[in-house]
């Protein structure tokens, strides 16, 4: 075992350790078992697409992430940190309310539909969370946002309400907002599937640029290939709850090794 | 001049100085105003209305709690106080539970403690269905929104939950208070003194019952009507439901 100084920041994330574990997670609605004994690690920085067809797993592994949904067993790790299970008095119970929120923190997620409070403007959108969560002041949140705002291009809106904005600009809005809590993963659960083709590429763009610049964790959730191609540093085939195959971009797209995988990817391929 | 005929002489189907009569009493009547009577119908509905619309709410979001005792309790209110007759439930409140609260209370104020609740408490389960309606309506991405953002689930319901549900609740809330106001005259049944009461003590004391209740029916005409104006506006505004 390796001794190790006590590191800064009190989650002993290194450069080794995986950002996200996931251990024989299994995920079970009722009859049906999403996902079987699901193993894999996501290293810091990391962007990994999940692609396959619909109803293979991938959008409920986002999901499990953000404990919108709870496993049915086996253990997920974010940063060190445990999100199934938390420690009782010495002994390993599966984690309450208030363990989840802490260790979700550290996630952000991006809706397919966007899902910004229509009842805030803008700029309540995304300072809400920092101010009510992480605990800014009105100004430091204000600031920010105005930043993030100006980044996503939409920082004339500030004062405008969702329904003011076309779905692009919303889901832009959205961006910033899950960028306003600073997480170190960020999910994105096919976040152009609900928009109007003439809208996808600007927010395509915007996360490109958010790729290009920020060394923040990825986990996304897309059938926009091109952009998959990239962004992603790996790309995960889905299959039946399983990982069918997985590898850099070029390999997945190029040459893949199923015969499963070139059919989906031709099916996509088409539709688009 | 004739001095005036007394009014008790007359015997006309219709008689204008009983009006007057039953809204400003001789010193010695065994009846109070009717003025004194809507006061009493006014208050009955604003407590009532505020007890209903704070309790519906509470009784909708406990409904809604993830500790299940807390929503089976909630639950089990509703259900009881919706399946048991109103009047029932007065005399019950009026008879057992408020003498029991507060014995060394007046009748008199027993009887208003007594009404006011039970008409809010009822009206509070109805409320709390409209309630519910509105916060199923909120689309679920808001709740799985506010997970992601880590909003403490106070947070949720206060700033993204209920300012999405409310608004479209308000006009048939307002419904329900109109509902209320028109059963207050069950209150009669418990001695609070509303117009109904006092009506009737004038009918009992002269045997002179039309221009009575006509005066309790045009009263109630009136103030239903100026109601329904802010109601009618809330509906335009955030539609039915």
């Amino acid at each position: 075992m390796a001794t190790s100084e006590p590191v800064a920041g009190a989650h002993r994330s290194n450069g080794d350790q995986p950002i996200v574990s996931f251990e024989k997670v299994v995920k079970q609605f009722g009859n049906l078992t999403v996902l079987r004994e699901l193993d894999f690690n996501v290293a810091p920085g990391e962007r990994v697409t999940l692609i396959g067809p619909s109803g293979s797993g991938k959008t409920t592994i986002l999901r499990l992430l953000m404990t919108l949904e709870k496993v049915t067993s086996g253990s997920i790790t974010v940063d060190g940190e445990s999100l199934t299970h938390m420690d009782k008095r010495g002994k390993l119970v599966p984690s309450d309310e208030q363990h989840c929120r802490e260790v979700r923190k550290k996630i952000g997620m991006v809706f397919q539909q966007f899902n910004l409070f229509p009842n805030m403007n803008v700029m309540r959108n995304v300072t809400e969370a920092p101010i009510r969560v992480l605990g800014k002041s009105r100004d430091e949140a204000e600031q920010r946002a105005k930043e993030l705002l100006d980044m996503v291009g939409l920082g004339d809106k500030t004062n405008n309400h969702p329904s003011q904005l076309s779905g692009g600009q919303q889901q832009r809005v959205a961006i910033a907002r899950a960028l306003a809590m600073e997480p170190k993963v960020m999910l994105l659960d096919e976040v152009t599937a609900a928009l109007d083709p003439e809208l996808v590429a600007d927010v395509l763009n915007v996360l490109r640029d958010i790729a290009n610049t920020t060394d923040m964790t990825m986990l996304i959730v897309t059938h926009e290939m091109g952009f998959a191609r990239d962004v992603s540093n790996r790309v995960m085939m889905f299959d039946r709850g399983q990982i069918l195959e997985e590898g850099p971009p070029s390999q997945i797209f190029g040459e893949p090794e199923h015969d499963r995988t070139r059919t989906f990817l031709k099916a996509v391929l088409e539709e688009h | 001049m004739i001095a005036a005929e007394p009014c008790a002489e007359k015997d006309g189907k219709w008689e204008w100085c009983r009006v007057d009569e039953l809204l400003n009493p001789p010193p010695d009547a065994t009846w109070q105003s009717l003025w004194d009577g809507l006061w009493i119908t006014i208050q009955a509905t604003v407590i009532g209305a505020i007890v209903a619309v704070v309790l519906g709410l509470v009784f909708a979001i406990m409904r809604r709690s993830t500790v299940r005792p807390v929503s089976w309790i909630a639950t089990g209110i509703v259900e009881f106080v919706r399946s048991t007759p109103l009047l029932v439930q007065l005399f019950f409140l009026f008879f057992v539970i408020v003498p029991a609260l507060f014995p060394g209370m007046e009748v008199e104020t027993q009887a208003k403690v007594a009404g006011f609740t039970g008409l809010g408490l009822h009206y509070a389960t109805y409320m709390s269905e409209v309630y519910r309606a509105g916060i199923d309506g909120v689309p679920k991405g808001q709740w799985e929104a506010s997970t992601a953002l880590s909003l403490p689930r106070t947070r949720t319901w206060t700033d993204v939950i209920l300012p999405q549900a409310i608004p479209r609740v308000l006009p048939a809330l307002g419904n329900y208070v109109i509902a209320m106001f028109k059963e207050v005259p069950l209150l009669f049944t418990i001695t609070v003194t509303e117009l109904l009461f006092d009506a009737n003590a004038y009918a009992s004391a002269t045997f002179q019952s039309t221009e009575a209740y006509t005066v309790v029916g045009v009263f109630f005409l009136v103030v239903s009507i100026i109601t329904a104006i802010p109601i009618r506006l809330l509906e335009r505004r955030y539609g039915h439901l």
